[in-house]
Formats: structure tokens, C-alpha cells, sequence
């Protein structure tokens, strides 16, 4: 049973599993775990990065593609349904023609950037989706009769989904039902053809799999991954806005997620997303007292301010991508065996 | 080989294009200077890039870390040195500039050094790394400018001299402008020069089209690399000290938001090559004043708008180079 819901990828390493299961538990019970506003925003974002970062990790780590595009597909989610919300007012009807727009407007864009761009290199990939996702930025903040401009929208839920809680298991469950679905694609002979053409496109080419067929459909299930994912998190803070879901600096974190957690194992979404939520939020702290204490000393400091967390999680992922490329979660089995 | 005009014509007739929709000649005037002093800051900071890639099939994430240090070293000397800009002439604010740029590209050229010794050498040939790297680079000397200069946007003065404007006829140009416009000129022309009438031009040349034969040749490759790297490095560090005092302020965003711009202008003239760089970023400068001032809704997406038609007529670029 257990193992079917996890499409026979089982964690593999004991550390593993006891960290995967610590975090499913801390998610599940979350609410009554650990009461107050912000852990349970913390555990939400947590949900919500690791439904994002997965589907990231599909075309990064088994497809071996570079996207930049990741959060305009998390940003047309989350638009989706602000604007619809805001627009239509706080009804389920709402709520369904956002998100079904949404994913329908991702799963276009996502073919056509497919299609045109896959054909050529990894490279160009990068270029063209990093330009697309500029080019959203600038839409998404120009048309601000629409989309709110920098302000974004705010918007009101459905009556049953406005308690706390309700909201929480809603973004909680589509979040890890959607992970278990990824974990069934990548395990499947789908991905297993994603795999073959990350390690020799020549060669699965050789075999008779187009991979400009495989790597669009693998890009549109990221997208649409993505797209659900920036849904879960309008739903969640009800609020849409360019900081919250289209910034370059999310993809940043995504890539640094996806790295440290670990490439080519979704359970390596997991970990990084759930790291690096919980640096986002408590390691300022423990900065703001190593800082503290090292004063007097020159450099150290600054070097520890709390604003500068993100430099040592940059130090982290440099450090993951030389010597442990297959992350955290690769060290954990690498120890295991 | 022959050379290929409809590019170079492509800037003209878009300039002319825009002439009856401007509608008043002096606008027009100052909107194509501007617009071509734009583009030539641009043009020095993807110059780089786009050689670096050509050569070394590297593509440098973290090349806007290389804009905003130069443009950082710029205002910390300027600031140091205002009282030499304080007399308005222009051989004490010549003496104030020339050290600022030359500590612009210095800086930035070291910081290439250090960025292809240290993050890129272990990684040639593997793109996915390559991508991963420098954009891990990218956030730690992001974040590394912030220690060093603090997280605010902080003011590069601009000597007396070279601020207001020349007024021709009805048409005020900037002369800060003028000035851009003249660097990025000389900055192409000895671009030109060594790439064509220099040995090194002609084994770097040789490199991008086929780096196995010049070094079976006898030549050591890898230290063109490292030359053309922190040159091209020097070159971003220069175009953001120029961009800084255009702007008159500098953050650590002024690089990653020049990043697409810069990429768009690399995609435009032809991953590789340093004229189709060149006619990209005339392109996009102009492109952007004129959109800026005809319908300033369109201007933030028009360089992208035009990336895309460049791509459907030429898919691989103005000017496609060698090995695809």
C-alpha cells in the first residue's frame, strides 16, 4: 500500500526516511503542533514551495533542463485566481474559472516555449524563459486596472475555505497529493525516458524517442505543477501580488531549494524546501545573535548580519553543486548504504 | 566573407521609421541620441558576455555581478574625489573620471580573474553546472556587495562638465550622452581593431570557430580564455561604471536588472558574435526611447517584442557565428 502510494521510490536510506517523516508529521499536524500565526504560515509555505520546487525538479533534475519561467507559471496561478476573486467576487464559481484559466493559459505558454525552443540548446532554453518571465514582470505591473500593478490584489475566499485551518489542509492535501502524482510520473516509463535523454540525448533520440516531445511534455507538467502551486498560495494569503509570486528572487530560491535539497529526487524538494523556508524565517535569528556576539571582531558582522542569510545558503548551493550534486538527499542515501 | 549590411541598415530605417511618428524633429533628435547612447552603454556591457560565450561556450549568469561592482568602485572614487569636481573644468573632472573607470574596470576585471579561476574552471563543458554555478555566483557576490557597500542605493555624482545639455537649433542633447556615445564608439573600434588586425584578435577569432584546432595548433587556449574573460569582465565593469553615472545612483540590482536586457541583445546580434552585439544593443537603445516616449506602456516589453521578430527572421541571430 505504502509502497504503491509511493510508486515503489521508497527514501532508501533510514536518516532519510526519519527526516521525510518528521516533516510529513510537523505538516500534518502543523495547526495543533505548533500554534500561531507565523509557524503556520511558515508550514504553508512549506507545503507550497515543496509542490513548486518538485515540479521544478522535474525539468531540472530528471529532464535536465534549465527554466527561468518557473515563476511566471507560479505567478499566472496565483493571478488566476486573484484577479478572477477580485473581479468576480468570493465565490466557488470564481475560484474554479481562475484556476481553470490559469492552467489552461500556462499549459499554452508552456507548448509554445516548447516547442520553439526546445529544439536547441540548454542554453537558449535558459535565455528565452528567462526573457518570457521578464517579459510577464512587466505585463503583470503595466496593466494595473487588471492585475493590481506592484500593489497586487487582495481578495476574499469562499465562505468554508475563509477559517485558517480549512485553508491549511486544503494547500496541505492538493500539495501532497500532486507530490505523490509527481513521484508517479518520474517513476514511470515516461520518466524513465526523461532520465535517458538528461544522461544521452543522443542516444534515446537513437532508440526512437522524439526529445523535443518528451522534454515539452515534461515542461507543460512542470507548469501546470507550478501553476497549481501559485493557486495554493494565493489561497493561502489571499493576496497575489509580483513580490509574492513573479520576482526573479523566487526563482532564485527555487533553484537554491531544488540544489540543496537535492537534483533528480523529488524527495530532495522536500528537504530543500522545508531548509530553506525554515532559514528564510528562524536562521536570521540565530544570525541576529551570532552577529551580536561577534562584535568587536572586523568583517564577521557584516558577514552575519540577519539580512545576510541568503549568502550563506549561496555559499551552500556553490558547495552542493561541485561536490554533492545529487544534494542533501544524495548524501543521506550515499551514508545509508 | 562578405559582409552582411541589412543589419546596419536595420538601425537606420528604424530611425527614420520613428522620425514621422516623433513628429517634431528636435524630439527626435534628443530620442536618438539618447537612444544611442543607450545602446552603446549596453553594447559594453554585453560585449563581453557575448565573447566570453562565443569563445569559451560559457554563459555567464553572474555577469551582472561584474555591472554593478564596476559601477560600485566608480562611485566610491567619485565620491572620494568630489572636490576635484567641484571647479568646473574639465581637466580636473577628467582627473576625477578616468580614475573612477580605470578602478571600474580594474575591479571588475579581478573579480573575472578570480570568477574564472575559481567558479567556472571546474565546470567547462557541462552547461547545466555552468548555469547553476555562476547564478550561484550571482547570489553570493550580490549579497557580498552588500556587505562590502551596504544593502542602500547610494548617489555616484557626476562631474560639473559633462552634466546639462548642448542646445542645436530647438534639440537639447545631453552631453552626458554625447560622451557615452563617443566611449562606446572607441570601445567597438578597438574592439574591431584587435579582433581583426591583431594576432591575438585572429587566435581568438580562430578559438570561436574551432578551439581543438587552434590548440592542436600549438597555441594555448586556455590562457585566451582567461584574458578574454576578465577583459570581457572589465568591459561589463566599465559599462556599469557609465550606466551608474548615467543614472546618477547605484544599487546591486543595477546588474541583474541590465541581465535580460543584456541577454536580449546577445540573443538579437548572434550568441558569439561582437557586431551583431553591437547592432542588438543600438537596436534595443533606440527601440527603447522611442517607445518611452511614443507609447510608454510598450517600453519595458518592446526590446522583448523585438527579440522576438529578430529570431523569426534570423533564428539564430543577426549574425549567426559558427558552431550552433
Amino acid at each position: 500500500m505504502l509502497h504503491s502510494l509511493l510508486s515503489g521510490d521508497t527514501p532508501r536510506s533510514r536518516a532519510l526516511t526519519v527526516v521525510l517523516v518528521a516533516i510529513l508529521i510537523g505538516l500534518a499536524f502543523a495547526p495543533f503542533i505548533f500554534p500561531g500565526t507565523r509557524s503556520l504560515n511558515v508550514a504553508a509555505k512549506v507545503a507550497v514551495f515543496v509542490l513548486l520546487v518538485a515540479s521544478y525538479d522535474l525539468l531540472l533534475g530528471y529532464t535536465g533542463i534549465v527554466s527561468f519561467a518557473h515563476t511566471m507559471f507560479f505567478g499566472i496561478g496565483g493571478y488566476g485566481v486573484g484577479i478572477a476573486m477580485a473581479k468576480m467576487g468570493s465565490t466557488w464559481g470564481a475560484l474554479a474559472v481562475g484556476a481553470l484559466a490559469a492552467l489552461a493559459l500556462s499549459l499554452a505558454i508552456a507548448l509554445a516555449i516548447g516547442l520553439l525552443s526546445l529544439r536547441v540548446r540548454a542554453i537558449f532554453f535558459a535565455m528565452i524563459t528567462l526573457a518570457v518571465a521578464a517579459f510577464f514582470q512587466i505585463l503583470a505591473s503595466q496593466l494595473s486596472p487588471i492585475t493590481g500593478g506592484e500593489d497586487g490584489l487582495t481578495f476574499r475566499l469562499p465562505e468554508l475555505l475563509r477559517p485558517r485551518l480549512v485553508s491549511y489542509y486544503v494547500v496541505f492535501g492538493v500539495s501532497l497529493a500532486l507530490f505523490l502524482a509527481l513521484l508517479r510520473v518520474v517513476n514511470s516509463p515516461f520518466g524513465r525516458v526523461l532520465l535517458s535523454i538528461r544522461e544521452n540525448e543522443f542516444r534515446s533520440e537513437a532508440i526512437g524517442y522524439r526529445s523535443v516531445t518528451y522534454r515539452t511534455a515534461a515542461n507543460c507538467l512542470a507548469a501546470l505543477g507550478a501553476t497549481v502551486a501559485g493557486i495554493l498560495y494565493a489561497i493561502w494569503l489571499r493576496y497575489t501580488g509580483p513580490d509574492t509570486t513573479l520576482s526573479f528572487n523566487i526563482m532564485i530560491d527555487i533553484l537554491l531549494m531544488v540544489v540543496i535539497g537535492g537534483m533528480g529526487t523529488l524527495y530532495g524538494a522536500v528537504i530543500g524546501a522545508t531548509i530553506f523556508v525554515l532559514a528564510q524565517n528562524y536562521l536570521r535569528d540565530l544570525m541576529k545573535i551570532a552577529s551580536g556576539a561577534t562584535e568587536g571582531v572586523p568583517l564577521l558582522p557584516a558577514l552575519l548580519h540577519p539580512d545576510r542569510w541568503l549568502l550563506w545558503l549561496g555559499v551552500l548551493f556553490i558547495l552542493c553543486v561541485y561536490y554533492f550534486p545529487t544534494g542533501i538527499v544524495g548524501r543521506l542515501r550515499g551514508a545509508g548504504k | 566573407m562578405k559582409t552582411d549590411w541589412v543589419p546596419l541598415a536595420l538601425v537606420l530605417v528604424v530611425a527614420l521609421l520613428a522620425l514621422p511618428l516623433v513628429g517634431s524633429l528636435p524630439t527626435w533628435v534628443t530620442l536618438t541620441v539618447a537612444g544611442l547612447a543607450m545602446g552603446m552603454m549596453i553594447f559594453m556591457m554585453a560585449s563581453g558576455l557575448t565573447l566570453v560565450f562565443g569563445l569559451m561556450d560559457v554563459l555567464n549568469f553572474a555577469h551582472g555581478v561584474f555591472i554593478s561592482v564596476g559601477a560600485y568602485a566608480a562611485a566610491t572614487v567619485l565620491t572620494r574625489m568630489s572636490a576635484q569636481m567641484e571647479t568646473q573644468s574639465l581637466a580636473s573632472d577628467l582627473s576625477a573620471m578616468v580614475p573612477a573607470v580605470v578602478a571600474a574596470i580594474a575591479l571588475a576585471g579581478l573579480l573575472g580573474w578570480f570568477f574564472e579561476r575559481v567558479l567556472i574552471r571546474p565546470v567547462y563543458g557541462d552547461h547545466l553546472k555552468q548555469i547553476l554555478i555562476t547564478m550561484g555566483g550571482l547570489i553570493v557576490f550580490e549579497q557580498l556587495i552588500h556587505v562590502v557597500w551596504g544593502p542602500d542605493i547610494i548617489p555616484l555624482p557626476r562631474p560639473g562638465t559633462i552634466t546639462g545639455s548642448f542646445i542645436i537649433g530647438e534639440a537639447a542633447i545631453e552631453r552626458y550622452r554625447v560622451l557615452a556615445v563617443i566611449v562606446g564608439l572607441a570601445v567597438f573600434a578597438a574592439m574591431w581593431l584587435l579582433l581583426n588586425r591583431t594576432r591575438i584578435g585572429l587566435l581568438v577569432r580562430a578559438g570561436v570557430e574551432n578551439p581543438e584546432m587552434v590548440e592542436s595548433l600549438g597555441y594555448r587556449i586556455r590562457r585566451l580564455f582567461v584574458g578574454v574573460f576578465v577583459a570581457g569582465s572589465g568591459l561589463a565593469g566599465l559599462g556599469g561604471a557609465m550606466w551608474g553615472m548615467y543614472q546618477e545612483q547605484v544599487s546591486a540590482q543595477i546588474g541583474p536588472q541590465m541581465l535580460v536586457v543584456i541577454f536580449i541583445v546577445v540573443i538579437i546580434g548572434g550568441l558569439g558574435s561582437v557586431g551583431g552585439c553591437f547592432i542588438g544593443a543600438l537596436l534595443v537603445g533606440l527601440l527603447a526611447n522611442y517607445t518611452g516616449y511614443l507609447a510608454p506602456k510598450l517600453a519595458l516589453g518592446s526590446n522583448i517584442l523585438l527579440m522576438v521578430l529578430v529570431l523569426l527572421w534570423r533564428p539564430r541571430g543577426l549574425f549567426p557565428v559558427g558552431r550552433a
